[in-house]
């Protein structure tokens, strides 16, 4: 019984906009679940095998505004075939045939086709927003209908996607009536960029804030979209081999010193010291910089550079910049939150001296009090340094370690760094996401499952030396959504457990690990809710389903499993079995 | 060295491990799950060679394997594509140089050791860049071209390409340039 009509009761929800407050209040009451519903307009899915889109447009009539994720984390880093799946097309097949008035779409490693951009631009006439990361299964023709189509488009945001670049003139279908953009991202596209469409676009685009252009945009090119949009607020600039001469290089300055909102800086996958110097004036504005595709320019460029920016909230840069440049970083960027310092040299052919080590690591912790997010990929680390830095951050929401070699220990005393990942979830008391690596036994699990209250997701390789590290963490962490592990020890004990724990998990990936088709199995039988994929590309599947009990004992070679409500998905491909 | 054999005694006792795949099965993916599985080995050896790793004590750090982990380090596909690394030659690889055109956006790198003689490594230019260079004669270079490919050499000198025979332009070139017709003048190009 409501103190209230409906009306107020659904006004009053409409401040509340995050998606966890809104889940809690629709289990309430039916009749707040009813009210929460109808009123809802910003769904999220993490995971676009638990839901079906017709049961999604059941639950909530007045849908606008849908995120969904498709592939595992890994398949990042090519673990997960490419057909595996993740299709974007039915929803948008069944979001058109409803008639949603669908505004905003925003997918995360999932499969999309021009078919699906076609559709999508002609089914919803008040579509504002679309966010693709790491998606691939598209060509410019799939964006030239978005542009063509959508004439209310304020958003067209396109990051690290694998587009096939037909090299088109998808810039120029955006109609002369089109003035809404506000944000326009298309750095990862490859050819060859119409440079007077995009000046045209930019010229009558007022509300743009956001732009981040492709690498084929030259710097007189980039000059001209600066001087006609000075209201940018955030730039990603192109590739730039070769030094300005005088002039352009004074125009380039001239259009910069304008852009007095500019906040966020990226691009650069190749830049030279002095066109770097060329955005000195504004500096000292930024909040975010991404300098971390900028492979060929020297760590000194990058530290002068990183001296203006005294306001720096998110850097990511590249391991070039050393323990010496993270040192001035730490003394600088005082205001710093988000560091992410990414591998320069991927195939480890030299000696890398100026790489970074946990010196570098101990000193950002020492002079930004304010880090709470980490990603560090560096050769080494040692568990003094470790403790150090939990001591003086013990903010950290996520933290991120990548050392580079699989099982190296601490370098100085040769012990395994489970003490130092220790002292990290013991004070860093709201983790959320921790990623390990380097030499670690059960006891680092052991720890995590102890202190890691707040822990939502946790990636394993390499480290482990028997199931009870798995279990540690399964019955130790409440929180725990997301669990990815490979090249570990656990088997079947620990994935058999307590099967309900997977209940209140999103997902759990196993590759290269112990588990056993027989455990696979035996699990698929006990949790009918659970997807239980296994993921093999080389043989068929058929066959697997068949075999004997002795073939029960095979390992695994990748395993995800998710809850879900619909049960098994109809387009799975041959190398994929879900029992 | 001694780290390198206790890694390939691992690789050797493949009869004895654990497999992952269907017995019989010898394909392209074993390759892989031995790379994987020799870093495996590294903690969870066999109780026989355990005492090597104990005694040596440098397993996991004195020599890394250099082979490379499917999926590791953990960077995205399209981060590593886009990393432009200064090692994109290395000793012995191919003659890679730097080319550019005027008015184009970014340069090219070409080996210019696939190439046989001239007329190749016009076409390849022509198709890069999409211009087309008329013929070249001794006396006035490429006559009429809207474009005129150059190049430097070891002395730091800008050159007609085509005018010494290609050993040695292949040996001396260190850059090329494709110029505009009209800024040519100066190295025979009549207009």
């Amino acid at each position: 019984m409501n103190y209230f009509p409906d009306e107020v009761i659904e006004h009053i929800f409409d401040f509340i906009s995050s998606h966890k407050d809104r889940n809690s209040i629709s289990l309430v009451s039916k009749s707040w679940h009813k009210i929460e519903r109808c009123s809802r307009k910003r769904v999220f899915i993490g995971n676009c095998y638990a839901i079906n889109p017709e049961r999604l447009i059941q639950r909530f009539p007045s849908l606008r505004s849908l995120t969904l994720k498709g592939k595992p984390h890994f398949a990042d880093f090519n673990l997960v075939p490419h057909e595996w799946g993740g299709f974007v097309h039915p929803w948008i097949v069944a979001l058109a045939k409803a008639r949603v008035e669908l505004e905003e779409l925003r997918l995360k490693r999932m499969v999309v086709s021009d078919e699906s951009l076609e559709l999508l631009s002609r089914s919803f006439a008040s579509f504002k927003s679309l966010v693709l990361v790491s998606c691939e299964g598209f060509t410019t023709d799939g964006l030239a209908s978005v542009a063509t189509n959508c004439r209310h488009l304020r958003e067209l945001d396109l990051q690290e996607n694998e587009i096939d670049d037909h090299r088109g003139q998808w810039l120029n279908c955006f109609p002369q009536s089109s003035t809404a953009l506000t944000s326009l991202n298309f750095s990862c596209l490859k050819g060859e960029t119409n440079l007077a469409a995009l000046e045209r676009l930019v010229a009558r685009s007022p509300n743009l804030e956001s732009l981040k252009v492709n690498r084929a945009v030259p710097l007189d090119a980039l000059t001209r979209l600066m001087s006609c949009a000075p209201q940018l607020v955030d730039l990603g600039v192109g590739s730039y081999e070769n030094e300005p001469d005088q002039e352009s290089f004074m125009k380039l300055m001239a259009a910069i010193k304008k852009c007095t909102s500019l906040r966020s800086l990226s691009g650069f996958s190749e830049v030279t010291p002095l066109c770097l110097t060329a955005f000195y004036p504004i500096c000292q504005n930024l909040t975010s910089l991404n300098l971390s595709y900028a492979a060929e320019i020297q760590g000194n460029h990058l530290i002068r550079f990183i001296q203006f920016c005294k306001r720096l909230q998110r850097l990511w840069i590249l391991d070039s910049i050393g323990d010496k440049g993270l040192e001035v970083v730490a003394s600088t960027c005082k205001e710093l939150q988000e560091l992410r310092v990414f591998p320069s040299d991927l195939h480890d052919e030299e000696d890398n001296d100026t790489a970074v080590t946990e010196i570098g690591l101990v000193a950002i912790s020492a002079g930004c009090p304010k880090l709470h997010s980490l990603l560090y990929f560096c050769k080494q680390m040692t568990n003094a340094a470790l403790i150090t830095v939990a001591k003086n951050c013990p903010n950290f929401i996520r933290f991120r370690l990548c050392i580079l070699e699989p099982n190296k220990p601490d370098h100085t005393t040769s012990q395994s760094l489970d003490e130092g990942f220790g002292a990290i979830v013991q004070a860093c008391k709201g983790l959320r996401r921790l990623s390990l690596s380097g030499l670690l036994t059960d006891k680092v699990f052991l720890y995590i499952g102890m202190y890691a209250e707040q822990l939502e997701m946790l990636s394993i390789a390499f480290a482990g030396d028997t199931d009870k590290g798995m279990l540690y963490v399964l019955n130790g962490c409440k929180k725990m959504r997301k669990l990815e592990i490979r090249d570990s020890p656990f088997g079947n004990t620990a994935l058999l457990a307590d099967v309900d724990k997977y209940r209140t998990m999103r997902s759990l990936w196993m590759s290269s690990c112990e588990v056993t088709l027989g455990g696979c199995k035996r699990l698929a039988r006990n949790a009918p809710w659970l997807n239980v994929e296994i993921i093999n590309e080389n043989e068929n599947n058929d066959l697997m389903m068949e075999r004997n009990e002795e073939d029960e004992r095979e390992k695994v070679d990748r395993l995800y499993l998710y809850r879900t409500v619909v049960g098994a998905r109809k387009d799975a491909p041959p190398c994929v079995t879900i029992l | 060295m001694e780290n390198v054999g206790v890694c390939d005694e691992f690789v050797n006792l493949k009869a004895t491990e654990l497999r992952l795949g269907l017995p019989g099965t010898e394909d392209g993916g074993e390759e892989e799950r031995q790379k994987v599985s020799c870093c495996k080995s590294n903690k969870r050896a066999f109780p026989e060679t355990e005492k090597d790793i104990e005694s040596t004590g440098k397993t996991e750090t004195a020599s890394p394997p250099k082979a490379q982990i499917v999926g590791w380090p953990p960077v995205r596909s399209y981060r590593k594509n886009n990393i432009q690394t200064k090692k994109n030659e290395s000793e012995g690889q191919g003659m890679y140089v730097k080319v550019s055109m005027d008015g184009a956006p970014y340069l090219r790198k070409i080996d210019l050791t696939v190439y046989k003689q001239y007329p190749e490594l016009m076409k390849l230019l022509e198709n890069m860049f999409k211009f087309s260079v008329g013929k070249y004669c001794e006396r006035e270079g490429y006559k009429d071209s809207e474009f005129v490919p150059t190049y430097e050499d070891k002395d730091g000198d800008w050159m007609l390409v085509g005018d010494v025979p290609w050993e040695m332009f292949v040996s001396s070139c260190k850059r090329l340039r494709i110029m505009k017709g009209s800024e040519a003048k100066g190295l025979g190009c009549g207009v």
